[in-house]
């Protein structure tokens, strides 16, 4: 992964020091509370329902067991004892004190780490597949080009007081992991006819309140262009994005209301005038591939017997393979899924103990790394055979090892209610009640792929638009009601759910969810998916049922 | 009045006339708009000439004119509009203006670093008890991802 040269530390340390700055002049009274929203918010600061919401920046979801140290240690120190980990791959504490937040963020300085772009109407932190680098999928990896974005976003002075937040996800896979069909720009390394490789641009997609599907703006952009393209685009948008209206100042409502063959001219005709000066050489992209080489693989790691043996002996081991690990480009290794959504506790959220201990796993089974997915889990990318059976027992010890990766437990789920001053319902207790009715782990494997997205508000922070169930918290009068979306999709066939029809009541969502798996396992046909059972049949029969007592 | 000019504290020989105001001798700003208006007569007269444009005005209606012109007020109606930040990059980055470009209106004192990085060189604050921390913010940082225009 990425090491921080003197420079880049510098840089971070400075930024530390002037948030320091910032902090006191606000404790002081000498900076406004507007002021300082807007300061604090760029560095990952939020205000929240009992406290301050410190949001931390995890590049591309890449982190290593030193930084997974420091965020226990800032778990137990500064916070309540856990974590949470995001959609973008980023980690929250819910329970800082204001005042020692220039005290965490020198914490986390000194592993390399920062809350830089976290929030505000800023470039924020670019995400990416977080199976990167090991996938089978992949037409080349595309981290190296995730920290160039990053470097660039960083303290960009041009674009810091942009009319919304400024989301980027690049993908370097056939297979669309990333959501990058909802980001304001997505990135997809793809190889031209040439054979050369590149990348395809979409953007003004987005999520929140009016999900939309990116758009393809260039699709073919030369890798030496990245940079200036990424400007040109950023610079319209600054210049044109709507700022009257902060629901209407996406990027993709720009688009939208210009018309794409408008904005695809406004952004190429910029472009022209800068993209001489601001050329990637090769040097410097070689150069970041280096920090992205593939670790010392064992060449004989296929030969070990014991994991196939381990899968006889053991049914419950062999379900764990089965669902919460991933193949892996070299033989003989597999990536090993870290599952966040154990029963009983909320989705994404980790203990300082559980940080630690995941940390040691790293060491000695995954060459120190760790990745955090999109869906609120973590990955060891590279384990090999032989190390899942002890890796496997050690997860299941510290209740990290739930076979349900990509089951309808595996809940995308926001903080709601519970923490969130923008939620208008809670999110945390719903998705613990839709995880005790399906605790039938046969039951659930038996349904197979399907992705329930649960946010607290209209916000929509857990990507409920895109998923294959949609669930999206609403207030009906002080009271917390939920409305139901069917067929939504965040991958390649990206699509926004339907709405199955008026909001449920708080104690009928689970009624409501265990009745469409019912009735999906009732009218699938042979092997079926959910997702691809609603598309033939739509959501009329999954409505009947939902409704039927109405 | 004192403001901030190439990274020092300086006296302002500028005074800017409201667009309902008589033009005056000296070295006066204008709005975009009264300069459109009163064009031939400001050239004309015996002072240096500048022109205020907000967020919302466009820098490519003043490209022809910028041989004329000896300071632009980029002007903050709140801090949170950062169109002025890519007027500014144009101005001294695509149009190559080599005059003042002076930050005024609702700005903070945390935005001065990076103004001064896309090509603001003088700034016009409310208190001017608070311009010696403000110039010590321009060097909050020694190390930039990105190019700056000066």
């Amino acid at each position: 992964m990425y090491q921080y040269n003197n420079n880049d530390q510098t840089l971070i340390e400075e930024r530390v020091a002037q948030f320091r700055r910032q902090t006191e002049s606000f404790l002081k009274g000498e900076i406004s509370d507007d002021q300082f929203r807007a300061l604090r918010l760029m560095n990952g600061l939020y205000v929240q329902t009992h406290a301050p919401m410190l949001r931390i920046a995890g590049p591309y979801g890449l982190l290593n067991s030193k930084q997974l140290r420091k965020l226990a240690h800032i778990a137990r120190t500064y916070d309540k004892n856990y974590c949470h980990f995001t959609t973008r791959q980023n980690i929250q504490f819910n329970w800082p004190q204001l005042e020692r937040v220039p005290d965490i963020l020198e914490e986390l300085a000194s592993v390399q780490m920062h809350a830089i772009q976290t929030s505000g109407n800023c470039l924020r932190n670019t995400s990416s597949d977080h199976l990167a680098g090991v996938c089978i999928d992949e037409i080349e990896d595309p981290r190296p080009y995730c920290e160039i974005i990053r470097q660039w976003t960083t303290l960009h002075p041009e674009f810091a007081y942009l009319p919304r937040k400024f989301k980027i996800a690049v993908s370097g896979a056939k297979h669309d992991r990333a959501a990058t069909q909802f980001h304001d720009i997505g990135l997809h390394l793809v190889k031209n006819d040439a054979g050369e490789i590149g990348f395809k641009v979409l953007v003004g997609g987005g999520l929140g309140r009016t999900p939309i599907i990116g758009q393809v703006i260039r699709p073919y952009l030369e890798k030496k262009h990245l940079l200036s393209y990424l400007e040109a685009i950023l610079r319209i948008y600054n210049l044109f994005g709507r700022r009257d209206n902060k629901y209407k100042a996406r990027i993709k409502i720009l688009v939208k209301e210009a018309g794409m063959e408008k904005f695809v001219g406004l952004v190429e005709k910029e472009w022209l005038l800068i993209r001489d000066d601001l050329e990637l050489g090769v040097d410097r992209i070689e150069a970041m591939k280096a920090y992205f080489a593939p670790p010392a693989y064992q060449a004989d790691a296929a030969q070990d017997t014991s994991y196939a043996q381990h899968q006889l002996n053991n049914k419950a081991f062999a379900t764990w393979v089965k669902y919460n690990t991933a193949d892996h480009k070299v033989v003989g290794y597999r990536a090993a899924f870290i599952s966040l959504k154990a029963p009983d506790s909320p989705p994404g959220d980790m203990t300082d103990t559980q940080l630690d201990a995941v940390a040691d796993l790293a060491d000695q089974y995954s060459f120190g790394e760790i990745r955090s997915t999109h869906r609120q889990n973590l990955i060891l990318a590279d384990v090999k055979q032989a190390d899942l059976f002890p890796l496997w027992q050690q997860l299941d010890t510290l209740k990290l090892a739930t076979p349900n990766i990509g089951t309808a437990t595996d809940m995308i789920c926001c903080p709601g209610l519970d923490f969130c001053s923008l939620a208008n319902a809670s999110s945390i207790g719903v998705a613990k009640e839709i995880n005790e009715a399906l605790d039938d782990i046969d039951y659930l494997h038996d349904i197979g792929d399907v992705k329930i997205n649960m946010s607290g508000c209209m916000n929509g922070c857990a990507h409920q638009s895109v998923g294959h169930i949609g669930i999206l918290g609403v207030d009906k009068k002080g009271a917390e009601w939920y409305q139901l979306t069917l067929g939504g999709s965040s991958e390649n066939e990206a699509a926004i759910g339907e709405r199955l029809g008026p909001a449920v009541a708080k104690d009928e969502v689970t009624k409501a969810i265990t009745t469409i798996l019912d009735v999906y396992i009732k009218q699938r046909q042979d092997d079926e998916s959910f997702l691809d059972m609603v598309k033939r049949v739509g959501i009329t029969p999954f409505k009947e049922q939902v409704y039927a007592d109405n | 009045m004192q403001i901030i000019k190439d990274k020092q504290i300086v006296d302002d020989t500028w005074s800017f006339v409201p667009d309902d105001a008589e033009l005056k001798d000296g070295d006066i700003s204008v709005s975009l708009a009264r300069w459109k208006k009163d064009k031939q007569q400001l050239l004309k007269s015996n002072g240096k000439i500048g022109i205020r444009i907000g967020p919302a005005d466009s820098v490519e209606e003043i490209a022809a004119d910028l041989k004329d012109i000896q300071l632009i007020e980029l002007d903050f109606p709140g801090f949170g509009d950062g169109r002025i930040f890519s007027h500014a990059w144009l101005l001294r980055g695509r149009y190559n203006y080599q005059g003042e470009i002076r930050a005024t209106g609702y700005f903070m004192r945390d935005q001065i670093f990076y103004l001064s990085r896309v090509g603001v060189n003088a700034f016009s604050l409310e208190k001017t008890e608070d311009l010696p921390v403000a110039l010590s913010t321009l060097n909050d940082f020694t190390i930039n991802y990105q190019k700056s225009i000066r």
